[in-house]
């Protein structure tokens, strides 16, 4: 048999191609942000923070990392109107990514904190930094550049996971490759180019973070 | 209508749990083994090899999951092979395994001492040979831990098959939820199942690493 691939007809549909990578890197964008603060403040909690904060970021980070991302964001989209909380599909995408994210970068945070050697922070203190000062002064900044590799690495994989929002009809690129299938038919086309465009956008994403990072988060 | 109980509910979530597990499974076993040959080729002396297992590697791990079980659903129906959600379904998840698992065993294979590979060849074992009796029995020691955890990686990913239509836990619970129009309880329950079955895992992953820690120290 022969085997026929069209793929121009997927391309001159190109403005919601378009479209659909400027919302995945919308969406990844913030949620990057917003999650990887909330990270912080969960990995300031789990090492310094009173017992009960400990526990309650502890059993945070195992319920987001043992669950599968689709049932969370199917959660915050179905399951919280129930509670009388309705969301849009870009907002309910954006809170699954940041939870998701944040609990990844609590772990991976925390062990940068924890690899801190005892007499940086004795400097600190005999330079009478108060301890939020030697937190993000001190700790924070060589803990950040210690894990950097693998904060970039599960930022990409939130990013791919992005691909799951257009499921509640998020117009990212998957959503778009979806779409343009169901006008023309051409399903493998259509998931080919969206693959490589996701491909080329893991790869642009891992320099633009490995260059950001040390210039503006923890210094050279 | 047909009022659910919350044990109705759970109960055939339960049942769709098999499946989960099943799929996981399959995924993690294909993944292996196929990740075990890929690991041959990336470590073989062949450049071209190298470079071919390193683009697969670097292809299935810069691209969405989603996307990889999309195109293996309609790329299979494409080439005339009759496709089921569990073909699509195990295809796309053993090739995904597969190569993340090599690129865990080549990090453990790295981490065994050059002179390692210099005193097997100096005893004209074959590259096979210094494989099998040399280096894997010792990287093999070490990569339990990270290989364990990675099964956590896999049965969270089947949760992506629901979406071409494979009937496990994340799609039993969609369903449950249109008949009883009760997604918060429905997908509470869905969570809880998922964590029951990963936690215990990842629990015993972090174990695992403590005591190869212990053993190294």
């Amino acid at each position: 048999m022969r085997i026929e691939l069209d793929f121009l007809s997927v391309l001159t549909e190109w403005p919601l191609l378009v479209k659909g990578v400027a919302w995945t890197v919308g969406l990844t964008s913030v949620s990057t942000v917003l999650g990887l603060f909330l990270g912080v403040v969960l990995a300031w909690s789990r090492v310094h923070g009173n017992l009960p904060l400990r526990a309650l970021a502890g059993s945070y980070v195992e319920t987001i990392r043992n669950t599968p991302f689709i049932v969370q964001l199917f959660f915050i989209y179905f399951g919280l109107p129930a509670m009388g909380l309705r969301l849009a599909p870009e907002t309910a995408s954006i809170i699954a990514m940041v939870v998701n994210l944040s609990a990844y970068a609590t772990e991976i945070i925390r062990a940068g904190i924890e690899a801190t050697p005892k007499g940086q922070i004795e400097a600190g203190k005999s330079l009478a930094l108060s301890s939020g000062q030697i937190f993000t002064h001190v700790v924070l900044p060589p803990a950040l550049r210690k894990v950097w590799p693998a904060l970039v690495s599960q930022i990409i994989i939130v990013m791919l996971g992005s691909a799951v929002c257009g499921q509640i009809s998020t117009e990212e690129l998957s959503h778009a490759a979806n779409l343009i299938q169901s006008r023309n038919f051409r399903a493998f086309e259509a998931f080919i180019i969206a693959t490589l465009t996701y491909l080329s956008l893991s790869m642009a994403l891992r320099r633009l973070l490995n260059w950001i990072g040390p210039r503006f988060l923890f210094g050279r | 209508m047909v009022d659910f109980s919350l044990w109705d509910i759970f109960r055939n979530l339960l049942l769709a749990l098999r499946w989960t597990v099943a799929l996981s499974l399959i995924a993690f076993i294909g993944g292996g083994l196929m990740g075990l040959l890929l690991l041959i080729a990336r470590l073989s002396h062949s450049k071209l090899l190298r470079l071919a297992v390193n683009a697969y590697v670097q292809v299935f791990q810069g691209t969405p999951l989603l996307m990889q079980l999309f195109l293996a659903y309609f790329g299979m129906a494409l080439i005339g092979i009759e496709t089921s959600p569990w073909l699509a379904a195990g295809v796309a998840l053993t090739l995904y395994s597969s190569a993340f698992l090599t690129e865990i065993w080549r990090g453990c294979v790295e981490a065994i001492p050059k002179g390692q590979w210099e005193a097997s060849q100096s005893l004209a074992l074959s590259f096979i040979e210094q494989l099998r009796y040399v280096i894997l029995p010792q990287a093999f020691k070490i990569s339990i831990p990270p290989t364990v955890g990675f099964l956590v990686q896999v049965i969270k990913g089947t949760a992506l098959a629901s979406v071409i239509g494979f009937v496990e836990l994340t799609k039993a619970g969609t369903m449950i939820t249109n008949a009883t129009f009760k997604p918060f309880l429905v997908y509470s329950c869905v969570a809880i199942l998922y964590f029951a079955l990963c936690f215990p895992v990842s629990y015993f992953a972090k174990q695992l690493e403590r005591k190869v820690q212990r053993g190294h120290a």
